[in-house]
This record gives structure tokens, C-alpha cells and sequence, in this order.
């Protein structure tokens, strides 16, 4: 009895000590910290932030020809597109891209469903405002030539 | 030194009168309860007499929002259900659908599938190993956890292009096929998890107060599992070795070889031991994959908007938390008539009662920790 | 009547302890989340200050800038009471800890037997925090900090007791003067020095035994309601005391200010922070023990344990 209560205490005492032993070995280990905003990490070729419009390389105008099968295949209601034909072209162009970004699951379907490979994934992460106005309604657009939005530059 | 390394359970039948005594309300916000699940626990000072499971904080109502999409759309709320293990829940909604309408998958796109659920396998347990030992009060085996999770995290990161919600496979196929990078840093990552593994059994599994903690608390005798419809590891802790992926085998399963991990004990410790086994498990089962992968096409042809025939059909997978099925019924038009999800973790939490019944509160926290829950997926 | 020059000593002790108590406490913070983040893979704090040094400064003010919310049905004497009484004995307590053979606030022939005293009160403090802000959680961690109490004081005082039989005396000073003839108390004394390290450990209420605060199971424990400064005065009370119990425990064990080359004070903080790191490892490494499991612990193996070294050691004194 007295023998199996020492080696209890022994045996404790030493996984107590074999626990010490990993924590202070991690201790002088580096980690994989990437200390944000001095260093940062580097995003996957294939991360997924909100969507954008692809330009055409040639015109530099929006590929998307508003067809609409992003707002079909988004499960979240998340895409509004509007498009009209502009003068003489045989395609259409969107007059309106907009997307509810605070809706968005970020799942790419749209991605997936477009024909002309029109959207793609921004590499924008660090979305911050103090309200969310600013992602319900996001116009894509912006950041795209389009025929109505007068020139490209 | 502690022969009765048994919990001292209180003897007496809680009555009506007990039962107002001391009311506790654990959660929602509590951080023993790892999201918002809330127990009410009747106490005679800190001897648990009843637990009641209350949910439905977290209910977003995962059937009817199926039952308003089209069959593909389903699949991005797949990830929502079990955020921990979402490649699972992608596995079984893309295979239900697949069965359904009589999809052939490419070879590769198989393999392809069961590399990264076994990867999202492990690093849904490396959650739970940290979790369960911060219910227990130990911080760092958490964050020692999350290192290695970290590099699994990036590593799927490179092909979905998510971190934890995935939305990665497509009926007939994956969303993306794999390159020679990334199965070299799955292999550097099998090589580290292999090198840190002995580490975790060092700092936890062998020490003396975890021991104490674990052993003997929360015990589900077998008589008890078929019962309370358990499964997963909460049931292989308890003697049973049932797996789906052994028992109705999907995907490549059968031609993988590996052991289903079972402990006796049916507590704490066995639940324990039978999750870290699997992450060995699914290691090995990584290294055949890496070595056996063929070539070839990644996504079958499947028409755009997909209609399966009118009919039902049901499809169970193993996640990391247990038995998961999918059942639904087609009428024929791109709109799912009905869909159930059969959810391991709310059978698991099921048992929290009985098992909670005359235990302290530290041991009650410790039983819920082992079941490893996820709320949304209790509550859908 | 007191002389000036026993008032300008009195003022500069007091002085004296609140630096050492305000500065430890910002250090202790700052060292305690430097060791925990690098035992976990982590960094710690870096923004601000060097080395993340000026951090605890910046959650200090940020504490006291807080609002102090009082329960509706709290006892609102007794909820503004607890956090001084556990303050104000470990404040007084470091008032006979010499930090070297000069400096010292006040030489007391009983100086031990305050400290241990004064240690008792803590458990007060924190059982009034318990009771006074009426919740649930507040009141279980209160009670298991009662219910501990005797299971490690009474340990702790038997491996004191040996020290006091070797030295022949109560005082500090006197007890590491008698080791400079000797050698330091832990060669004698190696088990009653690994049960005081436990000791000191369920006393300040230190993960492995932190039953009180359990943050996973009672959320914050006997501090739950208090927000604001009258929280930061439990926590400068928790760290303070570590820093009062590591004093004692490098004065009866380690020769307190002795040591070759440096000055006294410097070797006195050298080994105080020994057994502060030695905390600190105890508690980024060990998951947390149950409560009856402690109160087994503490009357199946420390008590008989240490029991059987003060008997050793007594019979030892006496043969010689």
C-alpha cells in the first residue's frame, strides 16, 4: 500500500514533469506568426474575396454581358445585374453590377455559372468600415470600363 | 493513492423539492459550452441533480432553406451546418445528389474528395484536442493544437480557397484539381504532424491530472449507445467499433486500408484516445493516397441545372463527430421537395443528461467538452 | 512620541512598497504574457513599449478609464469592500520582507508569522467578492476557495515550521542570516521546499489550482460581476501576492538577498522572479485539478507528507 502510494506520487510527479519539459522546449521554438501590418501573410492563388469584373484585354470594358446566370446560381440573393445593349454592339453590357457583399457566402458559384468568365475573385481581405453601408451594396462597376460609364481609361 | 479513481457521483434521486434548489443557467454565453448551447443544471451545491439541454439559439432552419433552393445552391449551406468539418458535409450532399441521378466520378476527383476530408478530419479533432483541454483548463495544448491546425488551414486553403467554410466539391467532381505542390506540403505536413503527435501525448495524455480529470468521468455503458443513437468517436470510446466509412463504404473507402481506433473504456479518456488514434489513422490514410492518386479528369459531365429523378434517396458519411445522413426527395423539378439532416452532434448531446446526473460541475464541463458538439449543427 | 526620523522611514517604506508593488505588478503582467505567448507558439504583447513592455500600463489606464457596474442586488458595502481586503494584507504584507540586510521597511521579531497571517485574509476578500455580488457562479468559486483553505494551509505551515526549527527564529532578516552561516534552507529541506512551491500555488490561486476563477467552468469565478478598477485591484492582489510569496518562499529556501557578486536586493529579485517563472510554468502547462481531487491531494499526500518531514527534521534537531 505505502509502495504503490510513493510510486503513484513518483510517477505523477514526473508526467507532471515530462509536461514541462515540452512547454518549455516550445518556448525557445518560433511559430508561425506573421506579424500583420509589418509582414503579410501571403494569400493562395486561389483565395476567395468578394467577386470583381474581368475587363476585356482588348477594349478594357467589362467581359460580362449581363446574361445572368451569376444571379441564378447565387444562393443568397446577393447579385443584382442590369444590362442593355449600347449603341451598335451585338452583345449586351451590364448598366448595373451591384453586390450585397454583407449577404455574400463567398461559396463562387457565380464564379463557376459565368460563360464568358466575366467575374473573378478579388484579392481584397481587409474590408473595414464603421457600418456595413458600404459592402450592400458594392457597384462593381467602379472599378471597370463599361460602355456607359463614359471611356475607358 | 486514489483507489476509487471513480468521480464521486451524489446517491440521492433528486425530488421536487431539490430540484428548485439551486438553479445554474450554463450558457449561452459561457465558455464552457463552445458556442450558444444553454444547460440548465439543478445543483445541490456543486453535485449536478438534472441537466437540461436547451437549443435553438443558433436554429436557422437548414431543411426549409433547402427545400427554396436549387439541388447545387444547397451545397455552399452545407459548410454552415458542421463549420468544423465542412468538406464532410459537402461529401454527403454532392454523393447524395450523385446517387441520385446516377453521376460517375472520375477516379481522381475521389481521391481528391477523401485527401481533403481527411485532412479537414484532422483538423477538426486538433479543434477539439484544444477545446476539451481548454474545458479542462489548459491553455496551451489549444494554441499548440492550432499551430499544426494552421498549416493544415493553409494547406486546404490553397485549393478551396477558403480557410474553414468550404464549398470545394461539385456534383460529379471537385472544384479544383490538385497539384505536385501541394501534395509535397501535404507530405511535409504529415512529416510535422508525425514529429508534434508524441508531443501532445507528452504534455497531456500522460499527465497526472488530466488522468485524473478524465478517467473514470462521463462513462456510456454499450447498453446505453445504440439507445441514444450515438456514433462517431463517442461511440467507438464505448466499445463499438461502427464506422460508415466500414460499415456502408462510399467514395474509396474500401480500397484505403485503416483501423477503426476503439477503446473500452466508454469515458472521457477513451473518447480522448479514440480521437487522436484517428488522426493517426487519417495520416496513414493521406499517405496512400499521395501514393496511389491517379491521373486523369477531375469533373464528369453533368448538365447545368441539375433535376434528379423523381425518387428519394439517402446518403450517410462519417464526419469527425459521427454518423451524418443526408435523406431527400426529388419530384423531379431543380428544386428539392424535402430535405433532413440526420446530425451526429444532437444525438451525442442527447446522453449529456444522464450522464451529467449526480456529477460535479468540473466533470459535467469535461463530459461536454469530450462529446465534441457544434452547436449549429445541433441547432441547424 | 515618534521621531522624525522614525516618520521619514515610515514614509519612505510606504513609498517604497507601493513602487514595488505598482512596478512588479506591470513587469509580472507583461512577463507572465511573454512566457505564456512563447510556451504557445505565440509572440506576446510587442505594440507597446519596447518589447511590449509599457502594455499592462495601457490596459491599467484602460481599466481605470472603465466604468465600475454594481449588480442591482448587490450587497453593495460588502461588494466595495472585497477588493481592499484582498489588496491591503498583501500590501502590509511586504512591510518585514528584507530585500537585502539593510533594506527593509520595518524588522519585525514575528515578521513570519504576519505574513501567514495576513495571507489568510485574502481568502476573505475573495469570499466577500463571492457573497457580496449574489451570482451564482461568483458564489460556487467563493466556496471552493473556502473550502480549500485548510487543505493547503495546514501543509504549508508544517514546512514551515522545519525553517523555523532550524533558524531558531521568526523573523526574515534572522532566518537568511542564519543561512549565511549555514547553506540555503532547500538543501535541508528539498521535500518541505517542492510542498511549499505546491503550497504557494493553491494560495495564490494559480492554475493548476485555480478552482476559484475557473474560467471554463464558472466563467470568472468570484470576480465575475466586477468590472473596471475594482477588478484591476483583484488582479494587482493576485500578482502582489505571488510576489509576497515568492519573496518568503526565496527567504526561508534560497537565502533571500545571499549570493556572490551582485548586490543583495538584486539577487532577492533574481530568485523571486525564479519562483514567478516557476508559477508561470505550472500554469501554461497543466490542465486544472478537480476540487475534491485537490482536497484529497492536499489531505492524503501533502499533509501526511509534510507532517513526516517536520518529524524528521524535529527528531533530526533533537539527536544532534
Amino acid at each position: 500500500m505505502i509502495k504503490s502510494y510513493v510510486r503513484d506520487i513518483i510517477t505523477g510527479l514526473g508526467s507532471l514533469l515530462t509536461g514541462m519539459k515540452v512547454t518549455i522546449k516550445v518556448m525557445f521554438t518560433k511559430g508561425n506568426t506573421v506579424e500583420w501590418p509589418r509582414q503579410t501573410a501571403q494569400l493562395p492563388e486561389k483565395f476567395r474575396g468578394h467577386i470583381m469584373l474581368v475587363p476585356n484585354e482588348s477594349t478594357g470594358f467589362a467581359k460580362c454581358i449581363a446574361c445572368g446566370s451569376c444571379v441564378r446560381a447565387c444562393p443568397s440573393n446577393c447579385i443584382t445585374v442590369k444590362g442593355a445593349k449600347p449603341e451598335g454592339a451585338k452583345k449586351k453590357s451590364p448598366t448595373l453590377f451591384a453586390l450585397d457583399f454583407t449577404k455574400c457566402s463567398l461559396c463562387g458559384l457565380c464564379v463557376e455559372s459565368c460563360p464568358v468568365d466575366a467575374i473573378t475573385f478579388s484579392r481584397d481581405y481587409a474590408l473595414v468600415d464603421y457600418s456595413s453601408k458600404p459592402f450592400s451594396a458594392m457597384n462593381l462597376l467602379d472599378d471597370v470600363a463599361s460602355p456607359f460609364s463614359g471611356g475607358s481609361e | 493513492m486514489f483507489e476509487s479513481q471513480i468521480a464521486p457521483t451524489y446517491h440521492l434521486e433528486p425530488s421536487e423539492e431539490q430540484e428548485s434548489d439551486f438553479i445554474l443557467n450554463l450558457g449561452p454565453q459561457h465558455p464552457g459550452t463552445h458556442g450558444v448551447l444553454r444547460v440548465i443544471l439543478h445543483m445541490d451545491g456543486e453535485y449536478i441533480l438534472t441537466a437540461d439541454p436547451v437549443l435553438g439559439y443558433g436554429h436557422r432552419m437548414q431543411e426549409k432553406i433547402a427545400e427554396n433552393m436549387t439541388w447545387a445552391q444547397v451545397l455552399p449551406y452545407m459548410a454552415r451546418m458542421d463549420y468544423l468539418s465542412a468538406l464532410s458535409y459537402n461529401q454527403a450532399w454532392v454523393c447524395l445528389v450523385e446517387k441520385m441521378c446516377g453521376y460517375e466520378v472520375p477516379p481522381r476527383a475521389e481521391y481528391i474528395r477523401v485527401l481533403t476530408t481527411e485532412l479537414n478530419r484532422i483538423s477538426s479533432h486538433l479543434l477539439w484536442f484544444g477545446a476539451f483541454l481548454l474545458d479542462l483548463g489548459a491553455f496551451t495544448p489549444f494554441l499548440h493544437a492550432f499551430e499544426d491546425r494552421e498549416k493544415l488551414l493553409d494547406l486546404l486553403e490553397t485549393i478551396t480557397g477558403s480557410r474553414l467554410t468550404y464549398c470545394f466539391f461539385r456534383f460529379g467532381g471537385v472544384g479544383a484539381d490538385v497539384d505536385a505542390t501541394f501534395l509535397r506540403e501535404t507530405q511535409e505536413f504529415l512529416d510535422q504532424m508525425r514529429a508534434h503527435l508524441p508531443g501532445y501525448h507528452e504534455l497531456v495524455t500522460g499527465n497526472v491530472i488530466f488522468e485524473h480529470r478524465t478517467k473514470n468521468v462521463g462513462v456510456i455503458l454499450p447498453f446505453d449507445t445504440s439507445g441514444y443513437g450515438l456514433s462517431g468517436p463517442v461511440l467507438r470510446g464505448s466499445g463499438e467499433a461502427y464506422d460508415v466509412r466500414v460499415k456502408e463504404p462510399y467514395s474509396i473507402y474500401p480500397e484505403l486500408k485503416f483501423n477503426v481506433p476503439v477503446e473500452q473504456t466508454g469515458d472521457c479518456m477513451g473518447r480522448y484516445l479514440v480521437r487522436l488514434a484517428e488522426i493517426d489513422e487519417s495520416l496513414n490514410m493521406i499517405d496512400q493516397i499521395l501514393a496511389n492518386i491517379p491521373d486523369g479528369d477531375i469533373q464528369a459531365k453533368v448538365p447545368k441545372i441539375i433535376k434528379p429523378p423523381e425518387g428519394e434517396a439517402s446518403m450517410a458519411v462519417e464526419t469527425p463527430r459521427g454518423e451524418l445522413m443526408i435523406y431527400a426527395v426529388s419530384d423531379g423539378t431543380k428544386i428539392p421537395y424535402r430535405v433532413k439532416y440526420r446530425v451526429p452532434s444532437f444525438a451525442n448531446l442527447s446522453i449529456f443528461s444522464k450522464m451529467a446526473r449526480g456529477q460535479l460541475l468540473a466533470d459535467a464541463l469535461a463530459i461536454l467538452g469530450s462529446l465534441d458538439l457544434v452547436i449549429p449543427e445541433i441547432d441547424r | 512620541m515618534i521621531s522624525e526620523i522614525t516618520l521619514i522611514r515610515t514614509l519612505l517604506s510606504i513609498l517604497g512598497i507601493t513602487v514595488v508593488v505598482g512596478v512588479n505588478a506591470i513587469f509580472v503582467v507583461w512577463f507572465e504574457r511573454k512566457v505564456a505567448g512563447h510556451m504557445q507558439y505565440r509572440l506576446g504583447p510587442t505594440e507597446v513599449g519596447p518589447a511590449g513592455l509599457l502594455q499592462t500600463v495601457a490596459d491599467g489606464l484602460k481599466l481605470v478609464s472603465k466604468q465600475i457596474i454594481f449588480p442591482q442586488s448587490a450587497d453593495k458595502p460588502i461588494f466595495i469592500l472585497a477588493p481592499i481586503i484582498c489588496l491591503v494584507p498583501v500590501f502590509i504584507a511586504l512591510v518585514p520582507v528584507p530585500f537585502s540586510a539593510t533594506w527593509q521597511a520595518h524588522e519585525l521579531d514575528v515578521g513570519l508569522l504576519l505574513v501567514i497571517a495576513l495571507g489568510l485574509l485574502n481568502t476573505l476578500g475573495i469570499l466577500l467578492a463571492g457573497w457580496g455580488c449574489d451570482n451564482k457562479y461568483a458564489l460556487l468559486g467563493a466556496s471552493r476557495a473556502v473550502a480549500q483553505i485548510l487543505a493547503y494551509k495546514i501543509p504549508l505551515l508544517l514546512c514551515i515550521l522545519p525553517i523555523i526549527l532550524l533558524s531558531g527564529s521568526f523573523s526574515l532578516r534572522e532566518i537568511v542570516l542564519v543561512q549565511e552561516q549555514s547553506t540555503w534552507f532547500a538543501l535541508y529541506q528539498p521535500v518541505g521546499f517542492l510542498i511549499y512551491l505546491i503550497a504557494i500555488t493553491l494560495e495564490t490561486n494559480r492554475s493548476p489550482f485555480d478552482f476559484a476563477e475557473a474560467e471554463s467552468e464558472l466563467v470568472a469565478g468570484f470576480h465575475t460581476e466586477y468590472s473596471g478598477m475594482m477588478f484591476s485591484l483583484f488582479f494587482l492582489a493576485e500578482y502582489t501576492y505571488m510576489l509576497v510569496a515568492s519573496a518568503i518562499a526565496a527567504i526561508l529556501f534560497l537565502g533571500g538577498w545571499l549570493g556572490p557578486f551582485l548586490p543583495g536586493p538584486v539577487w532577492m529579485l533574481l530568485k523571486i522572479y525564479f519562483f514567478l517563472f516557476l508559477m508561470m510554468w505550472f500554469r501554461w502547462t497543466f490542465p486544472r485539478v478537480r476540487v475534491d481531487q485537490m482536497l484529497s491531494f492536499g489531505w492524503k499526500i501533502l499533509l501526511p507528507i509534510s507532517l513526516l518531514n517536520f518529524l524528521i527534521t524535529a527528531g533530526v534537531m533533537a539527536a544532534l
